[in-house]
């Protein structure tokens, strides 16, 4: 939408038609009430447009309006004639107003911008720019009013004002951090637990079945386990969720817990990265890397879900299973470590646990 | 009461307004200024109106969807009418961006101009702000703008990242988790932000009221205002302009406000409105409806988000997986505080103190209305250039999941190579951006100095063959010798006897002037050579030491 072809040029005369003298103004011109175009006013730097071209412009901004003008139209009864609901009408209704009321804009525009290069003349108008920066002379009127300002406010002499102002703000000032407490609880030792505990069933994530252990029997399986009775408990879920995996037993190796923590090769760890907390939710099979898609952060299920590749620092905490006298899955007991990504008041969590099982 | 009467006359429709208004708001000599104010002409200078279109047709979708959108997680089951969701559960919040979508005709289109006009505006801003850094027209007095600028760019992020996370679909919730741990991991005051923005635990039931708060009034509120504050400085210390002929620091060139820059500016209004519209008509974006509603036990594969964010989300990727514990007791996650807080930090920190202490090392406290061509200011456009592969690093990096599944490449490999190329990327890129400016100095130089070619070819009288060169054409002479001298500062130490200026003593000057060296250190300067001009060939610099023209 520049006017110069040759952004580096400046039009000069000889580019630009400029109007020959002698010749006749354009007719209509570009003042109000059909006037003729005043040729005194034709200042320096303003060209104005050869007329026959500006009429044959007309014709091509006449065209452009009325097609925003049908646009216009046709976006109305778009809006009456298609209906939504579904994909297929939704999407049929979006394109049509979308592309009416495109189309109506895009006239617009292509009309007002032939207006402006085919009608308007071309402009080379010198400004010139004033000095920012005030006179000595200003600055020193400043200078007294503000002095004097200052001298007749009293807050130079009268300490007692000064002072008793100053502290009468500070309380003011934490009134608003004051009012904000509210927002939430303290974090206490929430992020230390989940809902997980003794005796509670895992079920699938989505369907809500509870896990036979014999029924979850093929190698390589993998399940996303959430605890029965907070399927819709959003904050439960952002903790607690696990991924179940079933494993040979000569696959696992140490630092995976066994012992009470698995049955028969199924091992449960938490879903939640240890890095910024997505779901890691891929699984290689051949491998048994656990992967979070949002970070890359890799597991190896094998070996404790231990950090192999990307930026999570810490494994994935596990969680002690075993089953239930129907023969279900539940949890032994709330995970050993807070899990999801670190935060200050985490800790070295792992060490502590491996100091406390030696005492 | 008899007036005398004013010539020429305006129509009677736009004379009574204008008197009512004039004999209320003492308006004549403000609109007799500004109705004439002269806008140059060039086609950078139209990147931050992009942005300033994007923001108005942000605020009128934005306004429409308000009037359905419900900003709350309470627990709903789906009755709409899209049929593969019914009967699951969801928040209102999701509930309503699909009721936008599939049951208010035309809301998806509002829906999708919205998201496509938020992805323009932030681009818009960045390609603008490049512009500025790249001319130089940041420089005195522009520098309050400068930083106006970089607060508009900041708060658009956070606009953005509200703005992403309202619908409350799957990839929404994958983006609030992340923004989550990466609050949690601040040291000391993590939990405390975390649980009061949240209300709680994340995801309590307070984020998406908050955040729309936030996205509507707050942030909005402030962008409008720093927008107008960024508009009336712009108007009142007048646009830069680029160098060519009859073109000064005192003046400028250009188009009237009135009729015919008020007339290009509407009109590449409705361009930009026009172009959102084609793309929200025919370009889908963000269909929340296919990733179902948000569930901290989920997420899919291959989730990216808005583009602005992808920095950040490459920074995170290539990330090593670094863990302090303080006395076991602390936990210090650099895995996550390095990448998500260095390089905004260094971006943001760079871009703000810039101007300053460009001003600081090159000594120049004058007013500058004419742009530098990037050529012509080799530090700042190489500094600029590896500042742009490491934000471009990043960003590519934030996909790297794509690129190895679309390009058949080991994702390891892609993170290691990001590894190394985050630092060594930006170093090359500052020494090619650099020879690359040199380069074109000395062709410059070398245009004015001896000409253009012609391909002519003449042979003298002496059997010699040379290439006949012509004068440069005067609007490009005149645009190259826009160049500006930048000040060198002198030699203290070969000054014998001398005492260094009050500025240049001390360790800090003794900085100062080093660095001042090392910014003018390799100016080509322009000369003219009237001997037999015209008739030289393009060898003559060829034959001299490099040192000869490169130092002065």
């Amino acid at each position: 939408m520049t006017d110069n072809t040759n952004d580096i040029n400046e039009p000069g005369e000889e580019r630009v038609p400029k109007r020959i003298l002698g010749t006749p103004p354009s007719e209509g011109g570009y003042l109000v009430h059909g006037e003729q175009i005043d040729e005194s006013r034709e200042a320096p730097g303003i060209y104005v447009q050869d007329p026959d071209k500006a009429r044959r412009t007309e014709k091509y901004i006449a065209l452009s309006f009325l097609i925003t003008f049908l646009a216009g139209i046709g976006f109305i009864v778009s809006y009456v004639v298609f209906q939504v609901g579904d994909l297929d009408s939704t999407a049929v209704s979006n394109a049509t107003l979308g592309g009416t009321l495109a189309l109506a804009l895009l006239g617009l525009a292509v009309g007002i911008t032939l207006w402006v290069r085919g009608i308007m003349p071309k402009y080379e108008i010198t400004e010139k720019r004033k000095v920012l920066a005030p006179s000595p002379e200003q600055r020193s009127e400043l200078n007294q009013i503000i002095i004097d300002g200052a001298q007749q406010s009293g807050l130079g002499r009268f300490k007692l004002v000064r002072r008793t102002l100053l502290l009468a703000a500070a309380p003011l000032g934490l009134l608003p951090i004051v009012l904000l407490r509210d927002l939430g609880p303290m974090p206490k030792t929430a992020l230390r637990h989940t809902v997980w505990k003794k005796g509670l069933r895992l079920v699938v994530e989505g369907t809500g079945q509870p896990i036979r252990a014999a029924d979850f029997n093929s190698p390589g399986g993998i399940l996303s386990v959430v605890p029965h009775g907070y399927e819709h408990d959003m904050n439960a879920l952002a903790k607690a969720t696990l991924i179940l995996i079933k494993l040979r037993p000569e696959e696992i190796q140490p630092p995976t817990k066994v012992e009470n923590w698995t049955v028969n090769g199924i091992v449960a760890y938490s879903k939640i990265c240890t890095h910024v907390g997505c779901p890691a939710a891929l699984y290689e099979q051949t491998t048994h890397h656990i992967l979070c898609p949002c970070h890359q952060s890799t597991f190896d299920a094998t070996r404790g879900a231990e950090v192999v590749f990307g930026p999570a620092a810490r494994p994935l905490p596990q969680l002690p299973i075993g089953v239930d006298n129907e023969g279900y899955l539940i949890a032994l007991s709330d995970f050993e470590v807070p899990v999801g990504p670190s935060f200050w008041e985490r800790g070295d969590a792992e060490k502590k646990v491996r100091e406390g099982e030696k005492a | 009461m008899s007036q005398p009467t004013v010539k020429p006359e305006l129509p009677k429709a736009a004379d009574g307004p204008l008197k009512f208004i004039e004999e209320r708001i003492p308006t004549g000599d403000f609109l007799k200024r500004n109705l004439r104010k002269v806008f140059p002409d060039h086609w950078s200078f139209l990147l931050g109106e992009i942005a300033l279109y994007s923001f108005i047709i942000l605020l009128l979708t934005g306004t429409f969807l308000t009037l359905w959108f419900k900003p709350s997680m309470e627990h709903v089951v789906y009755d709409g009418s899209y049929e593969p969701l019914k009967g699951v559960m969801m928040s209102a919040a999701y509930e309503s961006s699909l009721h936008i979508s599939f049951e208010v005709r035309g809301g998806l289109l509002m829906r999708q101009m919205h998201h496509w006009a938020a992805l323009l505006f932030v681009a818009s801003m960045m390609i603008h702000m490049l512009r500025v850094f790249f001319t130089g027209a940041y420089r005195k007095p522009r520098e309050l703008n400068w930083l106006i600028g970089l607060g508009l760019l900041t708060l658009a992020l956070f606009e953005g990242l509200t703005g992403y996370s309202l619908p409350d679909d799957l990839l929404s919730g994958a983006g609030l988790r992340i923004t989550q741990g990466v609050i949690v991991s601040l040291p000391l005051v993590g939990t405390y932000i975390q649980f009061f923005l949240f209300g709680g635990e994340y995801p309590g039931e307070d984020i998406i009221s908050r955040f729309f708060t936030i996205h509507i009034l707050l942030i909005p509120g402030i962008l409008l205002g720093l927008v107008t504050a960024h508009l009336i400085l712009m108007w009142v210390q007048k646009h830069t302009q680029m160098p060519g002929k009859g073109r000064t620091e005192k003046n400028v060139v250009g188009a009237p406000f009135y009729p015919a820059f008020m007339a290009k500016g509407g009109a590449f209004f409705l361009f930009t409105f026009g172009v959102i519209a084609l793309l929200g008509a025919f370009f889908q974006i963000n269909p929340i409806w296919a990733f179902g509603p948000y569930t901290p036990a989920d997420i899919s594969a291959g989730s990216q988000p808005d583009w602005y964010m992808g920095f950040l989300e490459g920074s995170l990727r290539i990330m090593v997986p670094w863990e302090i514990n303080i006395a076991s007791d602390y936990t210090l996650p650099l895995s996550v505080l390095i990448p998500a807080l260095v390089p905004l930090g260094l971006i943001f920190t760079g871009l703000g103190v810039y101007p300053f202490v460009e001003r600081w090392i090159t000594g120049d406290n004058r007013e500058h209305h004419l742009c530098d061509r990037p050529r012509n200011a080799p530090v700042r456009t190489s500094i600029g250039m590896a500042g742009v592969t490491f934000y471009g690093l990043l960003w590519l990096l934030g996909a790297n999941d794509e690129i190895a599944a679309n390009f058949h490449i080991s994702l390891n490999a892609t993170t290691y190579f990001g590894r190394v190329m985050i630092f060594l990327g930006p170093v090359l890129a500052y020494i090619i951006t650099y020879r690359i400016c040199i380069g074109l100095q000395r062709r410059d130089a070398d245009v004015i100095g001896h000409g253009v070619e012609t391909g002519v070819i003449k042979r003298l009288p002496n059997g010699e063959f040379i290439e006949v060169h012509a004068p440069a054409s005067e609007p490009m002479a005149e645009h190259i010798k826009g160049k500006k001298e930048i000040q060198r500062f002198p030699d203290t130490t070969a000054d014998e006897g001398g005492v260094p200026a009050p500025g240049m003593r001390g360790l800090m000057g003794k900085m100062r002037v080093k660095l001042n060296h090392a910014y003018t250190a390799d100016d080509v300067p322009l000369e003219e050579h009237h001997d037999g001009h015209g008739e030289q060939h393009g060898e003559v610099l060829a034959g001299e030491p490099q040192k000869g023209i490169t130092r002065h």
